[in-house]
């Protein structure tokens, strides 16, 4: 099934031939403790401290955080605020590696999922620190953690890569199909689901044809190739071109019985639970004009920028900007120090030419936009409301159905930063939503 | 001519009758105390005591649900008068006036990168604090100027807001629109200032910016007994309940972040002299 809107951005998907190599150790790691979506673990290391390759370095603190781990052996030589991909400097375990590269003692294999108990599978995901792979991180052990009364009976993977420029995804399907497929299975184990479907866009048969041939005996998984269209990886378009299904205004995938997993975070949770490996490394695509040699690399978590691009040849003179993630979603960095996360997909460095540099105009009323946005909302008329101030009514646009996917910033003449409006939307209707709430507790108590 | 004319005249006739009968029958009794305290209120509708405009402060005045000090715009003078209307013994206030804590312009403070999205100080705020390597500094996108309904907030041609006191009534709503809670209401009486907001250390603040306040204490030891200006957080703060007055303290200050200003002291635009 197709949805309506969205668009069709050129995909210079350049590294998708480069085979996956894997980056060298460096002299120094900086890695943050706050990873995912959710409460930042408590540190449980100290200044000094020798620590050993995949050694808890955090504990979750609550159930929607998990812990990070020591990306290779090595010295804590600071625990101190440092620069972070999300723009604020946040704290952070800087790492000085003796270059021994020793694993912990404490790792080691889980077991076999097929025999192992739903709940220790669970716990082996957490302990590992594994967050959705795609960019959005969200701890999955609480993905895999349906309530009881939303039961789940389809999951879904995300092999889309709708991004223009990432090849990170394609890349794992590829060469790690048989570990892609085995963590299909343990993540079906886990929810208890008997099916699962995996999307991918037509532009990667190949990734389609690499999965199907290792497709473990007696699983129930299904490869779909989707039409290429961005945001076809975008969580409630992929359920609707695969199962028909619509996650109601509001909801989560749960509410139409569906887990949606990246193929990344499925090849992660087999390594926890095969090896006991936590999640201290992932598959990054380096890419864009402004690098002289663009790849698919194998980067432990905590790697500074700086030393991903001198790997890939350095930057050219006229870089204009860089990007963690895909062009379209990705945040710009501006501090070569910030390290990778576990969610980097990709670091994209554009020339000056490569990249627009505007200031937006007035709106004109044109429509594009509403064409445009794959949630049917009108962006136009709520970006008009966002620079008015007019929060009470962003709620009757349902501005929070807002994917903030970016095309309608995309197809908009008048060049509004329309995403960025959306955002600040967000934040203001639900200050003005607790304002008015307060107010009428107020008023009930005065009464 | 003369039919439509007398027709016009006879309709307007008698819908001004009507108008007038219908003021006298149907009017709403209002305490004339009500109009008094209104007529000294300074009609700005600012909003800033908290009510919907200056009728409705006027009418909880009254109904002694507001003080006239709860009046932030009315200066003692006005306070006064609403105290007498009201037989009310109004204490005496001093004035109150806004102040940027920043005065890291382009000519001195540092860009982490180039921003070109939304002209909105809290927008801007969004992507890592602003394009300013200092986190705490003034971005320029002139919020609070969109807020000031009495034109008390210029933005300086280096790009930074600056209050013009002779204008500024104290209202606050500047304060509450500022993502970077860098103004603040001082007594216009007061002479000296930090104006900074950087809690960093030494280095980083220097670095960022150069007229940070380092906090080196150099100030603070100025005072050997009775302390006037403290550092906490590696900030200056002045005691404005007991400000300083000597001039030559900011001589004390190696990175000019203390400085001497006069906010009574005025030009015929009512703007502020500037110190050197």
């Amino acid at each position: 099934m197709k949805f309506k809107g969205g668009i069709h951005p050129h995909y210079r998907k350049v590294t998708a031939d480069r085979p996956i190599r894997e980056l060298p150790l460096l002299p120094r790691y900086i890695v943050p403790i706050g990873q995912h979506i959710g409460a930042p673990g408590e540190v449980i290391v100290e200044r000094g401290q020798e620590v050993l390759r995949g050694q808890a370095l955090t504990k979750p603190a609550g159930f929607v955080s998990v812990p990070v781990h020591a990306p290779t052996s090595g010295k804590i030589k600071k625990i101190a605020d440092y620069a972070h991909p999300m723009g604020r400097p946040q704290l952070a375990i800087e790492l000085i590696p003796d270059g021994e590269d020793r694993w912990s003692d404490e790792i080691s294999p889980v077991g076999d999922w097929r025999e192992l108990s739903p709940n220790i599978l669970r716990d082996a995901i957490r302990d590992a620190g594994i967050v959705g792979m795609g960019g959005a991180t969200f701890p999955t052990h609480v993905k895999l953690s349906p309530p009881a009364d939303k039961p789940i009976d389809l999951l879904i993977l995300n092999g889309a890569e709708c991004e223009p420029y990432l090849t990170s995804d394609h890349r794992i399907m590829l060469e790690s199909a048989a570990d892609v497929n085995e963590g299909i299975g343990l993540m079906m184990r886990v929810l208890g689901v008997d099916k699962a479907v995996v999307g991918i866009e037509n532009n990667k048969v190949d990734a389609r044809e690499a999965l199907a041939v290792s497709r473990p005996p007696g699983l129930d998984i299904t490869y779909e190739l989707l039409e290429t269209k961005y945001p076809q990886g975008s969580e409630k378009h992929l359920i609707y071109a695969l199962s028909g299904r619509e996650v109601p205004a509001g909801g989560l995938p749960m509410d139409a019985g569906i887990v949606v997993q990246n193929v990344g975070t499925a090849a992660a949770c087999l390594e926890a639970v095969r090896d006991g490996h936590p999640m201290t490394e992932r598959v990054v695509t380096v890419t864009g004009g402004a690098v002289a040699h663009p790849d698919n690399l194998l980067v432990r978590v905590g790697t500074p920028l700086q030393d991903v691009i001198d790997f890939c040849g350095g930057l050219a003179v006229d870089t204009g900007k860089i990007i963690y993630g895909g062009p379209m979603m990705g945040m710009v960095q501006f501090d070569l120090d910030s390290p990778i996360l576990k969610g980097t997909s990709g670091v994209l460095c554009l020339k000056d030419e490569e990249v627009s540099q505007f200031e937006g105009g007035p709106c004109i009323r044109c429509g594009n936009c509403v064409d445009a946005c794959p949630m049917f909302l009108v962006p136009s008329q709520m970006g008009l409301l966002v620079e008015r101030s007019r929060w009470e009514d962003l709620g009757d646009h349902h501005l929070s159905d807002c994917i903030e996917c970016g095309s309608c910033a995309y197809v908009c003449p008048s060049r509004r930063p329309l995403v960025q409006y959306f955002k600040r939307g967000k934040l203001e209707w639900r200050a003005w939503q607790e304002k008015q709430q307060n107010e009428s507790e107020q008023n009930n108590e005065s009464a | 001519m003369l039919i439509p004319t007398a027709v016009l005249s006879g309709m307007g006739l008698i819908a001004g009758l009507g108008l007038a009968v219908a003021a006298r029958v149907f009017a709403v009794e209002t305490d004339p105390r009500q109009d008094a305290v209104n007529d000294v209120l300074p009609g700005a509708n600012c909003g800033g005591c908290g009510f919907a405009g200056c009728s409705d402060f006027a009418a909880a005045v009254v109904d002694g649900k507001a003080s006239p000090v709860d009046c932030p715009v009315c200066d003692d003078a006005a306070r006064q008068a609403i105290g007498a209307v009201m037989g009310l013994e109004v204490a005496t206030t001093q004035r109150q006036v806004a102040l940027v804590m920043c005065q890291g312009d382009e000519s001195v403070a540092k860009h982490s990168f180039r921003y070109n999205g939304q002209a909105s100080c809290a927008s801007a705020d969004l992507y890592g604090g602003g394009d300013k390597v200092c986190l705490h500094g003034c971005l320029g996108l002139a919020d609070c100027q969109a807020v000031c309904t009495f034109g008390a907030i210029e933005m300086t041609e280096q790009g930074i807001a600056r209050v013009i006191p002779a204008r500024c009534t104290g209202c606050g709503k500047c304060i509450a629109a500022c993502p970077k809670h860098i103004v603040s209401l001082i007594p216009a009486d007061a002479k000296v200032h930090v104006l900074c907001a950087n809690t960093d250390k030494g280095g980083p603040a220097k670095r960022a910016c150069d007229v940070a306040c380092i906090g080196c204490k150099k100030c603070e030891k100025a005072f050997a007994e009775d302390p006037r200006i403290t550092i906490s957080n590696n900030l200056a703060y002045v005691d404005y309940e007991n400000a300083p007055t000597d001039p030559g303290l900011v001589e004390t200050c190696p990175t000019g972040a203390l400085v001497f200003r006069d906010l009574n002291a005025l030009d015929s635009d009512g703007k502020e002299v500037r110190p050197n």
